[in-house]
């Protein structure tokens, strides 16, 4: 399509705007981010150069590889964690609720605290796993244990919990909008051919829901992957991310060539998964008639 | 009736809430037979179908197939199977898997060579060979509905539920698929019962029609019962079209009723008999085929006047009026006709003769 004198300006106005953010807000600054990566530091000062150095010391150092690995195993169990949660939940609003008031209602209150200061969230988790919190004052004054025990903050489990909570409404929004979707008439005629509740759940609901999986476990994993609050929280002395790494790296290690090459590499992680998802969602995608 | 109808409702009834989707209702369908619900939007005839598929729990009353009591069982416990209005074929299976789909429950111990079998004979049943590895959305829709089909006969029902099968198809392919389901019926043996709101597809494919209205059955009968003899006005006016006119009893002789309808026109009627004697108000239904035109001095005559002439092609529909009475009176003349009589233009006046066994009688002050 080619552009007339007389739509230029129209178009220039209308679009120039948008463009130029990209431009300077995404594009510039990855360029930067993926140049710096190859830069080399002799402190305090860091000189522009081309060198894989830093990827070299990424994937030599055990430091970094442990924090890569368990980040993706963090954010592996944060997500298989929001799907079994997420999953019945989105299941139980859609096809148990019949009230449609009440149904929203529900919905909304698993979206709502997506309203609320993430930071707040994930202190609210500090609070009732702490030595002096909600649950040891319950554990204690239900007599089940005689003091309170500090076994339930400062480590990966807790982590998990608070990202699991964090990150649910991610998982169950795009559940709750397939299975939403899903024609009644089909668990009817599944039913009709004579098969149960249970079996019907298999071969028609999972199926056609898998798009929602898809999207809700790309969300849900990709959002654990790249956290930085949570370890700091409620993570312990083994609980680093590869957010706090890369962090650290721009703060006190005053090392931006490396943290560059480790971001680098964290984007290279996300766009893979991104792209591994859109391949499995298009070759699951189904046209519901 | 001897031998134990294939389904039963007895006194069966569905609420919602205040609203009544189906009053209190008797049916006794026979085995093999092929009876249709006929009925506006609203009628109750889907609620029947769903109530007897197990889709619906029934509010009160119980419901029998091949005589045990069904009521309190899930459709995947009842020996029917239903194809659906919009076909709900599965979309992420191929039209074989769909089909294979009610083989494959472990409860039927059919043995997958069987399996393969019988997906190509309700195939081949249904003229789809060459299709078993399409999906659902690459099908037309006459093909997604013989799919449809396939799938439910493959379980070999003894009762096959139909809900508006051919409605979702347009015109012409639909008066192909009414002679398609006709020949599975006939090839099965099977009984089918079908939900329709259109007559004509009911008149021709139904061996018994349950004609409802607002929720109860308005009238059970042939075909050809229920175009000439229905029950009611209403019956009258939905198989079929009926002029109906509001009449008084002026006079009985034999079986002979004489009536006066507006306008001071006297019409004889052989068809009163079942008519209360006390009756005064009734309500008189004339076919339009039965309207002939007539030289003045024939018997039984109407003096019509023409409002405005319809070109059918074959026929001249004629929109008709006559002094005292309300509503228009409709007719059609065949064109070989039409020379007979001086004119049709509008305002011309025409006299028509009816037999007066072709005169419905109905007691009743309102015309529905």
């Amino acid at each position: 399509m080619t552009l007339t004198r007389r739509t230029f300006p129209g178009f220039a106005a209308l679009f120039s705007m948008p463009f130029a953010w990209v431009l300077l807000l995404l594009v510039v600054p990855y360029g930067i981010m993926i140049s710096v990566g190859f830069w080399t530091r002799q402190f305090p000062l860091f000189y522009p150069d081309f060198q894989f150095g830093n990827y070299a010391q990424i994937f030599s150092d055990p430091q970094y590889t442990t924090v890569i690995l368990r980040t993706l195993k963090i954010a592996a169990l944060v997500t298989l964690g929001a799907l079994s949660l997420g999953y019945p939940l989105a299941y139980f609003l859609v096809f148990t609720v019949r009230s449609a008031a009440l149904r929203n209602l529900l919905y909304m209150s698993v979206v709502v605290p997506l309203w609320v200061s993430y930071l707040l969230r994930a202190y609210t988790w500090k609070i009732i796993l702490g030595t002096d919190g909600a649950l040891n004052s319950l554990l204690v004054s239900t007599g089940i244990v005689s003091a309170p025990l500090d076994i339930f903050l400062y480590n990966q489990t807790a982590m998990v919990i608070t990202l699991v909570y964090i990150f649910v409404p991610f998982m169950v929004m795009p559940l709750f909008t397939v299975l939403d979707n899903i024609p009644r008439r089909l668990i009817e005629a599944s039913e009709d051919l004579g098969v149960g509740p249970f079996m019907t759940f298999w071969k028609v609901i999972v199926p056609l829901s898998l798009g929602g999986v898809i999207a809700g476990s790309t969300m849900t994993f990709c959002l654990a992957f790249g956290d930085f609050v949570a370890p700091v929280l409620v993570g312990g002395p083994d609980g680093t991310m590869v957010a706090n790494l890369l962090q650290t790296q721009f703060g006190a290690a005053l090392n931006w060539p490396l943290g560059s090459a480790l971001a680098t590499l964290v984007l290279v992680i996300v766009l893979v998964l991104l792209q591994i998802s859109s391949r499995l969602d298009t070759a699951g995608r189904v046209e519901l008639t | 009736m001897t031998s134990t109808p294939i389904v039963a409702l007895e006194r069966v009834a569905k609420t919602y809430g205040v609203f009544t989707a189906l009053h209190p209702t008797d049916l006794q369908v026979e085995e093999g037979e092929f009876v249709t619900l006929l009925g506006p939007s609203g009628c109750g005839k889907t609620t029947t179908l769903r109530l007897i598929g197990g889709f619906e729990a029934a509010s009160a009353g119980r419901v029998r197939i091949e005589g045990e009591d069904v009521t309190e069982r899930p459709p995947y416990r009842r020996p029917v199977n239903t194809v659906f209005q919009d076909y709900a074929l599965f979309p992420h299976m191929s039209v074989a898997e769909n089909i294979a789909y009610g083989l494959s429950v472990k409860s039927n111990n059919i043995p997958k060579a069987e399996r393969q079998a019988r997906v190509s004979e309700a195939l081949a049943m249904v003229g789809l060979e060459g299709l078993t590895h399409r999906r659902p959305g690459e099908l037309s829709g006459g093909q997604r509905q013989r799919v449809a089909m396939a799938r439910a006969i493959v379980r070999r029902p003894r009762v096959l539920l139909l809900n508006e099968p051919l409605s979702a198809l347009d015109v012409k392919l639909r008066e192909g698929m009414q002679v398609e389901l006709k020949r599975l019926h006939r090839e099965l043996g099977i009984t089918f019962i079908m939900v329709t709101h259109d007559q004509t597809e009911a008149l021709a494919l139904s061996d018994r029609i349950v004609v409802m209205n607002a929720g109860r059955i308005a009238q059970i009968g042939s075909p050809s019962e229920l175009y000439d003899n229905p029950a009611t006005p209403y019956v009258a006016d939905f198989i079929g079209a009926t002029n109906l006119l509001d009449g008084q009893v002026i006079g009985r002789d034999g079986d002979e009723i004489a009536l006066r309808i507006g306008g001071g026109t006297i019409i004889r009627s052989r068809r009163g008999t079942a008519i209360p004697a006390d009756t005064k108000n009734v309500i008189l239904g004339m076919r339009p085929e039965r309207l002939l035109p007539s030289a003045p001095d024939v018997a039984n005559t109407l003096v019509l006047t023409v409002k405005e002439n319809l070109f059918h092609g074959d026929r001249l529909r004629l929109e008709l009026t006559a002094e005292g009475i309300e509503r228009s009176i409709f007719t059609e003349l065949p064109r070989t006709a039409v020379a007979a009589v001086s004119s049709v233009d509008p305002g011309s006046s025409l006299v028509f003769h009816i037999d007066p066994t072709d005169v419905m009688v109905f007691a009743g002050e309102k015309n529905p």
